[in-house]
């Protein structure tokens, strides 16, 4: 029982020590770190996951600070920890006008038209050493493999009835899932953005009629309606200019084809 | 002519790296540039001398008469980690270009096993104070050694013509076989 105790006086007693030492000698050497680096260190989540594109929660205080990087720049604590940060740095969170993945396919199970049933290796990067690139008639719209799912680290895109779609609420825009789409059809938005052409066929309207009953035709009804010039078409496809698109819905009205959505 | 022979050893003979295969983590980590291989070498030399210093003094003065012998690798693992605190705070003050190239390798010495290792071989040998000094400052400059010259070699195995399959870490693991095989030549010197 004595050695128990021994034992323990001996190693706390070091620690103790050792502990003051390092005390007296952190004051002694400290370096002078601009306080506002320190107080949005604190703000930040500290699990140094790298989804800001810094090393780590440290890094990215010190570019905060340093006016480097922008306030909401931490995709993990999102908004709230953009306002506090924004505090402290004086300056406004909303600098910045939040984005969200947007996949610009509508083409599900029910819509999109099969030429095949395809049964193998499920992934999107293998479907173009298939015939057709993929069962489906349309080249150009969402395999519905997911790509994007495995690319996201904030589970924010999720395969439904066959495409993939966004969660807007946890998609914190950090692109990863752009780069992982092999057809290019996920783009960042505005996360406010009303109405977006959700088709990214360029084929002529015959041959999106043929394929896809949710496919954009390219008949130009909707440019003719838009009093904002918000909306081309080019390629045979429409595109919304978010800059300019007040969302007054006049084009989904109009679309022919109904690919104008609001969700 | 004894402390001399001890410092060889540690050196060179029994290098810690390339015979005893202990602290492979940043040797391999860090050896990217000469530069901050030697300031890796600066900062385990300071390390692994003043731990063993300090480890020898706590085991021959608190350890062996109160018979807690059993309690080294606890006790010195408290030392080698406060040390190491200390040595990231002096780089941290003073040399801050060296302390954002070591990063997270810094801290990494208090695991460098080559530090416990000193500690404990000072004991397994039974040195008094002043030859574990020798002994730790002999390995430390025996880890600088190895890994400042592997840094050389990388640095200039980055020119050559390496085959694809060989490059990054197969051909620095090759590299560090072919140094452990030609610092075996030194086992004869003793």
């Amino acid at each position: 029982m004595n050695g128990v105790i021994i034992a323990t006086l001996v190693v706390s007693l070091t620690g103790l020590i050792l502990g003051i030492f390092l005390g007296v000698m952190g004051k002694k050497f400290a370096v002078e770190v601009d306080e506002k680096q320190i107080k949005v260190r604190e703000q930040l989540p500290g699990n140094n996951c790298g989804g800001c594109g810094y090393a780590g929660c440290d890094a990215l205080a010190k570019a905060i600070a340093a006016g480097e990087a922008a306030v909401g720049q931490c995709p993990v604590g999102g908004a709230a920890v953009a306002a506090k940060i924004a505090e402290i740095m004086g300056t406004e969170a909303g600098d910045e006008a939040r984005k969200t993945a947007f996949v610009k396919c509508a083409g599900d199970c029910e819509k999109a038209k099969e030429n095949y049933k395809y049964s193998g290796v499920k992934d999107c990067s293998v479907m173009p050493f298939v015939p057709n690139g993929g069962s489906k008639t349309c080249t150009f719209g969402c395999m519905g493999f997911g790509s994007c799912v495995k690319a996201c680290d904030f589970d924010a895109i999720h395969i439904v009835n066959g495409i993939a779609k966004v969660d807007k609420e946890k998609c914190k825009a950090c692109g990863k899932c752009v780069a992982a789409c092999p057809r290019h059809l996920i783009e960042l938005i505005p996360y406010d953005a009303t109405y977006k052409v959700k088709c990214a066929s360029k084929d002529k309207g015959k041959d999106v009629i043929a394929s896809c009953s949710a496919g954009c035709i390219g008949c130009m009804m909707c440019t003719k309606q838009c009093e904002h010039d918000a909306i081309t078409v080019e390629n045979n496809i429409a595109h919304i200019d978010y800059d300019k698109c007040v969302g007054c819905g006049k084009c989904a009205e109009k679309c022919p084809k109904k690919i104008i959505h609001l969700d | 002519m004894n402390l001399i022979l001890i410092a060889i050893g540690a050196a060179l003979v029994n290098n810690v790296v390339l015979s005893q295969f202990l602290g492979l983590c940043p040797f391999l980590g860090v050896s990217k540039k000469i530069n901050t291989a030697a300031g890796m070498g600066g900062a385990v030399i300071g390390v692994i001398t003043v731990a063993s210093a300090i480890c020898s003094l706590i085991y021959n003065y608190i350890l062996v008469p109160l018979d807690l012998v059993y309690l080294n690798t606890i006790v010195f693992i408290l030392v080698i980690a406060s040390l190491v605190q200390f040595v990231e705070m002096v780089l941290k003050k003073c040399s801050h270009n060296l302390y954002e190239a070591l990063g997270v390798y810094l801290p990494l010495i208090t695991t460098n096993c080559a530090v416990l290792g000193v500690a404990l071989t000072n004991v397994q040998n039974s040195y008094n104070f002043i030859e574990s000094v020798v002994c730790g400052l002999g390995t430390a400059i025996g880890f600088a050694i190895a890994i400042v010259i592997m840094a050389g070699i990388r640095e200039r195995n980055e020119d050559n013509d390496v085959p694809e399959s060989f490059k990054g870490m197969p051909i620095v693991l090759l590299t560090a076989g072919l140094m452990s095989i030609a610092f075996f030549g030194f086992s004869g010197i003793l």
